[in-house]
């Protein structure tokens, strides 16, 4: 389908680029001779971490580099021509015409205060493709062509009056107006739920054929490379480690990155990352419930007034063993975050019972609902808001301590250390501050400090969702490890399927706040009891491959 | 949105409100008052007994809360009282004072408006980096300008130097060309510094990189993108320097000898004219309300995300 042995002329040629940043006092290389092509109608998935330069590379083709950043050398050739040094004017032409940006977060992506039709007609009346009724009918049809209902009716809307499916839906239709020759799509999918993320990328891949274009896929999921793309290119550090026809890639990487990434990636690994099953038999066995969750409800008062309630949670029940993982699976809006809060004692509950540790929550209030908090302890998401700036490593997991602990300091102190060691953070990390680590590393502190207490039951709200593969596969190793040594219960709370089927025992499906599904991980991954759940599992990328091999 | 209507109104009649009693309270307070200074004056020569009747017919020593009570009661009904000191209805001379400050304030917040979106965006389009810098050091510099030292050296150069603008008997307009300048020169600086804060964060929003990504210009993207969306932030901002503009209108007016509620109000502290400074602090504290007021009304009509919440609540 890419038509590889038809000698057509490469819609894009990248050669030996390379491109620095300039902050203030020095420039800092980021990109080292980058080369690739893009062939007529091919998808080339540029693949790598955060920090790889994907991005940059992505932003130097379309020439929308960051103020302080300068090509250094190489060239970008376009149908042969080299846009690499041309001025902001000359690719003006360019931009939304030859090449065209789906970008990251349709969230942010769309100007909040004007229509849907007057952004998606905008990219006609730049070009001077199309104007008054001509333009507003070219609009609807494109807006229809991307699979959104009632055309008409959106292009009166506002970006915040559609879902995010939609608005990226939108974006496409922006991208595709001018039947460019390359669509560059950074992370299309990477802020959408899993079955949005899997139509949103169909989408692409039915416009990509129907009109002939390339497609420059940037993302960091080595699934979602290798269900779409042609021909992989890996990045580290700014550097090509391996390039090649996607199947070749995958089946005998020639890089040990490469090779790593695999290995890390979630949605590859055939086999669960935790210990075997039949080690872990006997407690389960012999574990009492240590969290029970009966009949939850949850509701809240809409503030906008009209004094109807909204069902957050609806009678939802759910029983974790001691020394295991219970995983809550859903999509966004579907109750997650509501159901943790509540068992952590953030919020009463409207009605039901939660017990942890045989402790009801609904009798615990003032001093007794803090020292409760002792025994159940949450690591968030975002590794970087979750962390006080200003505070050392040492002073963060030292906290908790002096809020419940009354030990002295040199006790306090060896108590510190001992738990930072057991997360694999070097003695050298007790002075810095969050800034000064990477994204593993505070999550590493969030974890130190979530243990600090010696607590029953760690909550991790998609504590693994914000890190790179390589180094989310070392702290699910972490907290494995940590599991079975101090005999911990998790309550994994999660939007990736593929991550939860490594490290779960038991897992909750919601959606809509109400429980679809639910059991032992086999069960619902093998004999899945829902259609939800079950189009939850197809979506999972990185099936493809799966089949290959 | 009749809650969210509601909800503000009562917050602007709480301020209302508030604004009358503290500035009750405190002209109470002071010692002395404006029946003393006219009265006690030894050219009048009238005796202590004769000063009491006075007092009594102001009812100048009933008790603090009847006062009060009765206050409040005459100026819900539209009726400020007497200016002591002058002998005249204090709606009166509210009429005659105010023309001259609302042309002032109007023109000169019109004039602050213009300043300060010139300077933001011609430093946002600027492609010279020590050209930006410099434009954006124009606010901290009109920033810290006294009003009353702009005031007396503009008067030095354009009318007594260059002779451009008359200082006697200037024209209606004439005569409010330097004092526009010089209240809005102190107004517009604030104004400019949160536009240019506002334009360079939206300039980071990714839907700036869509926009460029179409094959936008870098003006297309400042004006068609940009602009409403730094702008609305600075209106609340502009809602909130209006108090700035009647305290700048003061000292403007002074310094220009303009006829207006500026100088109205330095002439009632002088004798502690209680009545006249209690109508002033509630005329200004209703324009300040009001202005806001005004200002939270507008949100929902220029941005379509509050829109949306403010219709839900109907």
């Amino acid at each position: 389908m890419s038509g590889s042995n038809v000698p057509h002329p490469p819609v894009l040629e990248v050669e030996n680029l390379s491109i620095g940043y300039h902050d203030g006092v020095a420039h800092r290389r980021v990109v080292h001779d980058v080369s690739f092509r893009i062939d007529p109608g091919e998808v080339v998935a540029l693949v790598g971490e955060s920090g790889s330069g994907k991005t940059t590379t992505a932003q130097s083709i379309i020439g929308l580099l960051h103020a302080n950043g300068r090509i250094d050398g190489g060239s970008i050739r376009l149908n042969g021509t080299d846009i690499a040094r041309w001025s902001d004017r000359q690719l003006d032409a360019v931009r939304g015409a030859k090449i065209s940006l789906v970008p990251q977060d349709p969230a942010s992506s769309l100007n909040p205060v004007k229509t849907i039709g007057a952004q998606v007609g905008e990219i006609l009346r730049i070009h001077g493709v199309a104007s008054g009724r001509d333009l507003e009918a070219q609009v609807i049809s494109l807006l229809g062509r991307v699979g959104l209902s009632e055309p008409a009716l959106r292009a009166r809307q506002y970006p915040h009056e559609l879902s995010g499916g939609m608005r990226q839906r939108v974006l496409i239709a922006i991208a595709v107006a001018l039947k460019p020759q390359l669509i560059i799509a950074d992370e299309p999918t990477s802020a959408l739920d899993v079955t949005v993320q899997k139509r949103i990328l169909d989408l692409i891949d039915e416009l990509r054929t129907e009109f002939g274009t390339s497609v420059l896929l940037v993302t960091h999921d080595l699934g979602v490379a290798a269900d779409r793309a042609d021909r992989l290119v890996v990045l580290q550090d700014g550097r090509v480690q391996e390039a090649g026809a996607t199947k070749v890639v995958l089946a005998a990487p020639r890089s040990a990155y490469t090779r790593q990434l695999l290995a890390d990636a979630p949605s590859f690994s055939a086999v669960a990352r935790k210990a075997p099953a039949t080690a872990r038999e006997k407690p389960q066995a012999s574990g009492d419930d240590v969290i029970i969750v009966d009949g939850l409800v949850q509701d809240f008062v809409r503030t906008d007034g009209n004094g109807k309630s909204f069902r957050a949670v609806d009678d939802l029940s759910f029983r974790v063993r001691r020394g295991t993982t219970h995983a809550i699976v859903g999509e966004s809006g579907s109750g997650k975050t509501t159901t943790i809060r509540a068992i952590v004692g953030f919020q009463k509950p409207t009605a039901g019972r939660i017990e942890i540790d045989g402790t009801d929550l609904s009798t615990l209030r003032g001093e007794t609902l803090r020292q409760f908090r002792r025994k159940i302890q949450l690591v968030y998401q975002n590794p970087y808001g979750s962390l006080d700036p200003r505070q050392t490593v040492f002073d963060i997991v030292a906290e908790p301590l002096l809020n419940f602990a009354k030990l002295a300091r040199p006790a306090r102190e060896e108590k510190v250390r001992a738990i930072l060691r057991r997360v694999g953070l070097p003695e050298t990390a007790l002075d810095r501050r969050p800034h000064a680590l990477s994204g593993g590393q505070r999550q590493r502190v969030a974890i130190a400090r979530a243990l600090v207490l010696d607590p029953d039951v760690v909550v991790l709200d998609e504590a693994v969702s914000a890190l790179d593969v390589t180094v989310q596969a070392r702290i699910l190793d972490l907290l494995d490890e940590l599991q079975r040594d101090l005999g911990l219960t998790y309550l994994f709370v999660s939007h990736d399927l593929a991550v939860v089927r490594q490290i779960s025992d038991t897992v909750s499906v919601l959606k809509d706040g109400r429980l679809v599904d639910g059991g032992t991980v086999e069960d619902v991954f093998e004999r899945p009891g829902s259609d939800y759940t079950r189009e939850l599992i197809n979506a999972i990328p990185g099936q493809k491959r799966a089949a290959l091999v | 949105m009749s809650g969210y209507l509601l909800n503000r109104l009562g917050q602007a009649l709480f301020v209302l409100w508030a604004a009358f009693t503290i500035s009750f309270v405190l002209l109470q307070a002071m010692p002395g008052d404006a029946i003393l200074i006219k009265f006690q004056n030894p050219e009048l020569g009238l005796n202590p007994q004769q000063i009491a009747d006075i007092r009594a017919s102001y009812a100048a020593d009933s008790a603090i809360w009847v006062q009060y009570i009765q206050t409040i009661g005459r100026f819900l009904t539209g009726n400020f009282g007497y200016s002591v000191q002058v002998g005249v209805p204090v709606s009166t001379m509210l009429a005659a004072h105010l023309p001259a400050t609302l042309k002032l304030a109007s023109l000169g917040f019109l004039l602050a408006a213009v300043f300060a979106v010139v300077i933001a965006f011609v430093s946002s389009l600027t492609p010279f980096a020590w050209l930006r810098g410099a434009i954006q050091s124009v606010p901290s510099l009109f920033i810290s300008i006294p009003t009353f030292w702009l005031g007396i050296m503009l008067i030095q150069i354009f009318s007594f130097r260059l002779k451009l603008v008359p200082v006697i008997n200037p024209g209606p307009w004439q005569e409010l060309i330097l004092p526009v300048f010089t209240l809005a020169v102190p107004i517009s600086a604030p104004l400019a510094q949160v536009l240019v804060r506002n334009i360079d964060d939206v300039l980071t929003r990714p839907f700036v990189a869509v926009a460029r990504a179409k094959g936008a210009t870098r003006q297309w993207v400042l004006w068609r993108h940009v602009a409403k969306n730094a702008l609305l932030p600075t209106l609340t901002i502009a809602g909130v320097l209006f108090g700035e503009l009647i305290a700048g209108a003061v000292v403007t007016e002074t310094v220009f000898g303009l006829n207006g509620i500026g100088g109205l109000t330095g002439r009632a502290v002088g004798s502690q004219d209680a009545a006249v400074l209690q109508a002033i602090v509630v005329f200004s504290a209703l324009a300040f309300v009001t202005i806001n007021l005004i200002v939270d009304l507008l949100f929902p009509v220029l941005d379509p995300r509050l829109r949306t919440k403010a219709g839900a609540t109907a």
